[in-house]
């Protein structure tokens, strides 16, 4: 008997040396120097991500140039060693900005393509989609391209983050800026009607308490002019704008042809001066151009795309001449190269063999800094939300924007704070290390 | 009510119970098939299923009765409206959100049928493109009703639990559709064996010829109208699960004339022409969808290249299958027949293509 339970001791400290052997094997295959095929999209020699992006359709001007802009910044990671030795594959469906064509495309990107994550998808009515079904099989959705605060919602989607600053936080900003400059004059609204327009406001009324006139559009009519009558007669001298480029710029012309010129504050998506200068003389057959935007308040969270002698400006517009010389260097291009580049640090920072889980872990847990934008990132175990403020910009006479003020901080209901940290420079490779 | 079940009697061909058998041998081959392949692939194949539905439908409708319409889409959007609506908060028995689904959308087929057997030609098109545009904007009218741009999502429906906890959504989500599908095969073509059929195509042929026959053509064309809003609200009612969304985007004009164009590829008039034109619809631009980024070419043409292949195929097979893929097939298999019975052929190998075999 007691000879029975000896031996039983001795298997089961046999057991137990051999659980600690094979963990210790486990805890030591992150800091191996050999690639696996950790996790689906992961090979030894390949990273395999996914995205849908308006490509075709209604939001495809402008917005079309960001996926190639975000590819072309992986080129010249996998050109200059990759991440880990493996090369970074881009797969970017076109869903023509219809919702429903997004959930055809993101299944092909998850049962076909089998991408290890899903990088800056467009659109909130698009990704909206697809949001659940990404959480579900618990594919990494990072860093939407869209500032909806729906992204942020970590009980129930715990594998969506978002990037760009979020309206509300946004609104929040601008709304401080007219009550600190432009106290006493009268405010109007102008914005879209879906959650990218009302999540604005909601940041914008947490600022202002009296607004002449709230006015309102939908993408699919592009008649602006009772809108813009209706805030002329209110007298508002000041109209906030939540609207994509290609209303802001029918906005601009209706209020011009009305002879009616407040002063324009517009949402960082809808403010793109190449993209606006482009529109305005495509819809006014010439007529005007980039002079309708002179005065505009606008604000940024990456550097501005004029700004030559910012480094990271260096680096992106380095990047566009040598791979996507074809398209025009504009804020879409900036935008797409600071997202993948985003990516690359938060793909490093999650080791060698990253799974599914290991990266989300990695983005809650390991505080990523040293990006191009002028905030920092908010990434952490409750806040799935990306650059966490913007910096207010005006627009001058030679279509530059030159930034006003310090970059501020905030939440959607917190208070907002001035940030005081020196913005990065990118390092020397231009990879994050 | 001797009249009553003769009358039903007459509905019911001799055909029927062939067809009920080769439908029944057709689900048992595509679901051994599904279980074969992978997620994704049955997530097209429910495609090809519910897209079947809808074109069999309209094919009824233009092909066999002559009536255009460009607003099947619109149709569909109703089927899939009442789907999400129904889902929203409760959990219902697919079986009755699917029929549900289909009065709702066959209700509104009616109310407009009864319009549509007024006009002919271009006003009957524009009149049913009127439909396709603007029903979808009342999704956003009304917002808080029909979740405006953003849509209802739809959960998808869940597999029992018998087929175990790993069966993948997608494959079950196919076999509901082609058990729909073929349902839905079998009732049309024993319609258009019948008399009810036969009513159909003398109308489409010759209006005033029908009449005196004693065909009541407004009655006829309305009748037509609504059970193709009845295949189009089962089709939308399956594509709001498919999708896991309804948002007005997905039912614009776009889809009205996918549906159109998959009809003509496939062939005018048959139901097996519907089935071939899905096959068109879901794999063509399943296909290209990832040529814009796999291809290194300038984004201005790679991004345009999948909406550029849809078009060309859509012209080559025009060029060279005028009558559509069925047509086209039919007209091989007949060539063939005619070769193999080559020595009895009378007129120097001349095709006489309304009886290729020459029976």
């Amino acid at each position: 008997m007691n000879t029975q339970i000896n031996q039983m001791t001795t298997v089961m400290s046999r057991v137990a040396i051999g659980c600690a052997v094979a963990l210790l094997a486990a805890c030591g295959q992150s800091t191996s120097t050999t690639n696996t095929a950790s996790a689906p999209g992961i090979t030894a020699s390949e990273i395999k991500i996914g995205s849908t992006q308006p490509l075709t359709g209604p939001a495809a001007p402008g917005y079309s140039e960001i996926a190639p802009a975000a590819n072309a910044y992986f080129q010249y990671v996998n050109a200059h060693g990759g991440v880990f030795g493996r090369k970074i594959t881009y797969n970017y469906l076109d869903d023509g900005y219809n919702p429903t064509t997004t959930s055809s495309v993101t299944r092909k990107l998850v049962l076909e393509d089998k991408v290890f994550a899903v990088f800056n998808a467009l659109g909130t009515p698009t990704h909206l989609a697809v949001v659940d079904y990404l959480n579900s099989e618990k594919v990494p959705d990072l860093f939407v391209a869209s500032g909806c605060n729906c992204w942020n919602d970590t009980s129930n989607h715990p594998y969506t983050f978002g990037w760009q600053t979020d309206y509300t936080i946004e609104g929040k900003i601008l709304g401080q800026y007219i009550q600190q400059n432009l106290a006493g004059k009268k405010v109007g609204y102008f914005y879209q009607n879906d959650e990218f327009g009302l999540d604005g406001v909601k940041g914008l009324d947490q600022q202002l308490s009296a607004v002449a006139s709230r006015q309102n559009y939908v993408p699919t009519n592009t008649n602006v002019a009772p809108q813009i009558s209706a805030l002329q007669a209110s007298g508002a001298q000041v109209v906030v704008s939540f609207s994509i480029p290609a209303f802001t710029a029918l906005a601009l012309l209706t209020a011009a042809k009305y002879g009616y010129h407040p002063i324009w504050i517009v949402s960082n998506v809808g403010s793109d001066v190449p993209t606006l200068t482009g529109l305005l003389k495509k819809f006014s057959q010439g007529a005007v151009g980039s002079q309708l935007l002179t005065g505009m308040v606008t604000d940024a969270y990456l550097p501005l795309v004029t700004d030559a002698s910012n480094p990271w400006i260096t680096l992106f517009k380095g990047i566009h001449d040598q791979y996507i010389s074809s398209l025009p260097w504009d804020g879409n291009v900036l935008y797409g190269m600071a997202a993948a580049y985003t990516f690359v640090q938060a793909i490093k920072a999650a080791g060698r063999n990253p799974t599914r889980s290991g990266l989300v872990h990695t983005l809650e847990t390991t505080k990523l800094s040293g990006g191009p934008g002028l905030p920092p990132y908010g990434y952490s175990s409750g806040n799935h939300l990306g650059y966490l403020g913007v910096q207010v910009a005006t627009i001058g006479a030679d279509g530059n924007a030159t930034t006003v003020g310090p970059v501020y901080t905030s939440s959607d209901s917190g208070p907002i704070n001035q940030y005081s940290g020196t913005p990065a420079t990118p390092p020397s490779s231009g990879i994050p290390s | 009510m001797p009249a009553a079940v003769a009358r039903w009697r007459s509905l019911v061909t001799p055909m029927l119970s062939r067809h009920l058998g080769l439908a029944l041998g057709a689900f048992i081959l595509l679901l051994l098939l599904s279980s074969q392949i992978g997620a994704y692939d049955d997530y097209n194949l429910a495609a090809v299923a519910i897209f079947a539905i809808a074109t069999a439908g309209l094919n009824l409708l233009t092909g066999v009765n002559g009536q255009l319409s460009l607003g099947h889409g619109a149709l569909m959007a109703v089927g899939a409206y009442s789907t999400s609506l129904m889902l929203r908060g409760h959990d219902l028995p697919l079986i009755l959100v699917l029929l549900a689904s289909l009065a709702a959308a066959s209700l509104v087929g009616a109310v407009f049928g009864v319009a549509a057997a007024r006009l002919r030609g271009p006003y009957l098109a524009g009149a049913t493109l009127a439909l396709a545009v603007g029903l979808p904007q009342i999704a956003t009218r009304y917002s808080h009703v029909f979740g405006g741009e953003e849509g209802l999502t739809v959960p998808p429906p869940t597999a029992p639990g018998w087929l175990g906890a790993d069966f993948p959504p997608e494959r079950w989500l196919a076999w509901i559709a082609i058990a729909a599908a073929l349902v839905t095969m079998v009732l049309l073509d024993n319609l258009l064996q019948s008399s009810v059929g036969r009513t159909f195509k003398a109308v489409r042929d010759h209006e005033a010829a029908a009449a005196l026959a004693g065909i009541n053509v407004a009655r006829t064309q309305v009748i037509a109208f609504v059970i193709s809003s009845a295949c189009a609200g089962l089709a939308g009612s399956l594509f709001a699960y498919w999708a896991g969304l309804t948002a007005p985007a997905g039912f614009g004009v776009a889809l009205s004339l996918q549906l159109v164009s998959a009809i003509v590829i496939g062939g005018l008039g048959s139901l097996s022409g519907a089935v071939w034109g899905s096959i068109v619809l879901v794999y063509v631009p399943a296909l290209t969808s990832g040529m814009a980024s796999s291809l290194k070419l300038p984004s201005a043409v790679g991004n345009n290249l999948p909406l550029l292949i849809y078009g060309a195929v859509l012209v080559v097979a025009m060029l060279v299958v005028p009558d559509g893929i069925d047509g086209g097939l039919r007209r091989l298999f007949a060539l063939a027949r005619a070769r193999l019975a080559g020595a009895t052929t009378n007129h120097k190998g001349v095709v006489d293509w309304d009886d290729p075999a020459g029976s």
